[in-house]
């Protein structure tokens, strides 16, 4: 029963990391009817960043945090601007092909820069442990599934009760019924890309002590991140945070009670089953083909 | 210029629409037939190569350019049938039988893979076909009885007919020729049959298809099923050049390699396929060519701009260093892919075409030709 509960505590943080990525394909999802196939690597860079200025610079870490944050604001405005803007209204294949150029591209300079080495964040809370009777909780796993929530409902937030994410739910439905209604699409799609690098930047940051940083960590996690974001139905906030938590206790439960293997095909056994059954994910919605 | 004047449909579907067409690739061929007596030996190996990487080619143009599904699992097919003529040889089954074989199963499983497709378009498919890749690379890893895991399998010389057929020797390279010329014969006869009229029907407009009395379901299964196979064809051809096989050789980025063939060619016409393959194989030499030369080219161009021989050896170095960067290549591939989708959509097909009409029409070409259409309207989701 402990060893159950230990993996589920380790499997809900892993998940919340996976979520937290699917977030990010969500929000541009969402906005533009883009995916984004080079989130994984946004968190990538977002990771070095931050060991840039908090390893290498030796800043305190909620400043560095912070600075990788605004600084990979800043870089998604700028991938959007050079890369996504000139394609956008062509078909979806094209976007993601240009998506998976980004990726390549991110991954091989990222490795020219900051080695092919794993790095390691030093954080506050990457030492500690939660005991609670028998059970050993990490901080740093904790903080993972803290910080998940707190961006997921500030997020949510943000879409379903500000008029800027108002803005961008319009511009997601008909780019050019938005326009004439006023809203500046191209201004809006370029805060979407910052908001949405921002958070694979604190997937980046978290995942740190976890994991490591290194430069193909982000190809890896972001394909699992894919499931993630079907499970919870593409298009849904809360959805792909609870997909992501769902993948990773799945993924958890797999490497511990099934044979080896099992561990790495269980995320996508279980998407393919989805896409089979419930195309739509847990949270999406079903809309008719219109002809 | 040359006006084709057509009076039936047949004269609208024939293979050679006017004698320039036989000419030409005549030409082609007969060029193709003498180069092992011209070539070196290893520009040999990779003219192989362009052979196996065009036959995926125009595999993935059927499913994707011409049938509108995309695919991101295509290696997965090509393992399949890598491992079937790997596993079906120890057990000294004849080259024909099992080539024959592994592209049937390679088919059979494509169409497995097209049933659950059906239901899924965009973003949705590609997700499921790289999930499919995934899944068939962590079996090919596991299922150690048949595929000996990780530590991979050795493949056997190939005997055609009882006759001996070394990967190197130009025998093996005519082999692959042939099965890429076949393929690209029978891809065009499929293409103007109502096969083929049914796949362009469905990439055009799923709704429209169906109105027409389009099967749709069955035509994409079918399209799903002949990619697969010829993926498979392929995979025979792929391990007997590499003579060994692992799982680690048919990962995702195979499968984005073979995105990229068609993407760079073009995905419009089966010349696509060619060109892309001939350009992603050919990267390779030419990066390393530009690797061992260039510092000592941009070095001797700086000499000649009035630098002293201290400054342009300063600077051959550090040219020498940043081409033997690690990762250079990764980083070369994403720009290119970035500037393809970003500038020349066509590809390089689309490229040659627009020369050609270039000087045909001069001095009256216009750009706005091959102009794209932008759809800002509609949210894919509703479609």
């Amino acid at each position: 029963m402990l060893d159950f509960v230990q993996q589920l505590v380790s499997g809900v943080a892993l998940g919340c990391v996976y979520g937290l990525i699917a977030l990010g394909f969500v929000l541009v999802y969402k906005a533009t009817e883009v995916v984004n196939f080079a989130q994984g690597d946004l968190m990538m860079l977002g990771g070095f960043f931050a060991f840039t200025f908090i390893g290498m610079m030796g800043l305190n870490y909620w400043i560095g945090f912070a600075g990788a944050v605004a600084a990979m604001a800043l870089f998604g405005m700028l991938a959007e601007r050079v890369v996504v803007r000139p394609i956008l209204g062509y078909p979806q294949f094209s976007i993601i092909m240009v998506t998976i150029g980004l990726g390549y591209f991110l991954r091989s300079v990222a490795g020219m820069i900051w080695g092919t080495d794993d790095l390691k964040i030093e954080t506050p809370f990457s030492q500690g442990v939660l005991r609670m009777g028998s059970l050993v909780l990490a901080y740093d796993k904790l903080s993972v599934i803290a910080a998940t929530m707190i961006l997921c409902t500030l997020l949510w937030l943000f879409f379903n009760k500000t008029t800027l994410g108002t803005a961008m739910r319009a511009s997601s439905e008909n780019m050019l019924a938005a326009y004439y209604m006023g809203i500046p699409v191209k201004r809006v799609v370029a805060v979407v890309w910052a908001i949405s690098a921002a958070v694979a930047t604190c997937a980046g940051v978290l995942l740190a002590p976890i994991t490591f940083i290194h430069s193909n960590v982000g190809l890896v996690l972001g394909l699992k991140a894919f499931p993630a974001a079907v499970l919870g139905g593409f298009g849904s906030i809360p959805g792909a945070v609870v997909g992501g938590v769902l993948i990773g206790v799945i993924e958890s439960m797999a490497g511990f009670y099934l044979p080896e293997g099992w561990k790495d095909a269980a995320p996508y056994i279980v998407l393919l089953t989805v896409l089979l059954l419930k195309p739509e994910g847990l949270f999406g919605l079903h809309v008719r083909k219109k002809v | 210029m040359r006006f084709l004047f057509k009076t039936d449909y047949e004269d609208d579907i024939k293979l050679f629409p006017h004698s320039g067409y036989v000419v030409t690739y005549g030409v082609l061929l007969a060029l193709l037939l003498i180069a092992p007596h011209v070539l070196s030996s290893y520009l040999m190996s990779q003219l192989v190569f362009v052979c196996i990487y065009a036959i995926v080619g125009v595999a993935l143009l059927i499913l994707t350019g011409f049938t509108g599904q995309a695919s991101l699992g295509h290696a997965a097919f090509l393992a399949i049938g890598a491992y079937t003529a790997a596993y079906l040889q120890k057990y000294n089954v004849p080259f024909p039988v099992y080539f024959l074989a592994a592209g049937l199963l390679t088919g059979i499983i494509g169409a497995m893979v097209g049933f659950p497709a059906l239901r899924l378009t965009g973003i949705y498919l590609v997700i499921a076909t790289i999930s499919f890749a995934l899944i068939v690379e962590e079996i090919l890893a596991r299922w150690e009885s048949v595929t000996h895991g990780n530590e991979g399998m050795r493949v056997k010389t190939l005997s055609l007919l009882g006759v001996a057929v070394p990967r190197d020797s130009p025998t093996f390279y005519y082999l692959c020729l042939a099965v890429l010329v076949l393929t690209i014969v029978g891809t065009l006869n499929l293409l103007r049959s109502p096969t083929g009229r049914a796949f362009v029907a469905i990439r055009d407009s799923e709704t429209a298809a169906r109105s027409m009395g389009v099967n749709v379901a069955l035509y994409k299964v079918k399209s799903f099923a002949i990619s697969a196979a010829i993926t498979g064809f392929a995979g025979v051809l792929f391990a007997h050049k590499l003579s060994f096989i692992s799982p680690e050789m048919f990962t995702l980025q195979l499968s984005i390699e073979f995105i990229i063939v068609i993407l760079i060619g073009g995905t419009f016409s089966l010349h696509g396929a060619v060109l892309g393959a001939i350009f992603i194989v050919m990267i390779d030499p030419f990066l390393t060519y530009l690797k061992d030369d260039m510092p000592g080219i941009i070095a001797g161009i700086a000499a000649t701009f009035g630098a002293g021989t201290a400054t342009a050896g300063n600077i051959e170095a550090k040219v020498a260093a940043f081409a033997s960067l690690n990762g250079l290549k990764g980083a070369i591939y994403g720009i290119i892919i970035v500037l393809f989708v970003l500038f020349e959509p066509l590809g390089l097909y689309g490229r040659w075409l627009k020369i050609k009409l270039f000087f045909q029409l001069f001095p009256l070409y216009k750009r706005a030709t091959f102009k794209r259409q932008k759809i800002y309207v509609k949210s894919e989701r509703n479609r």
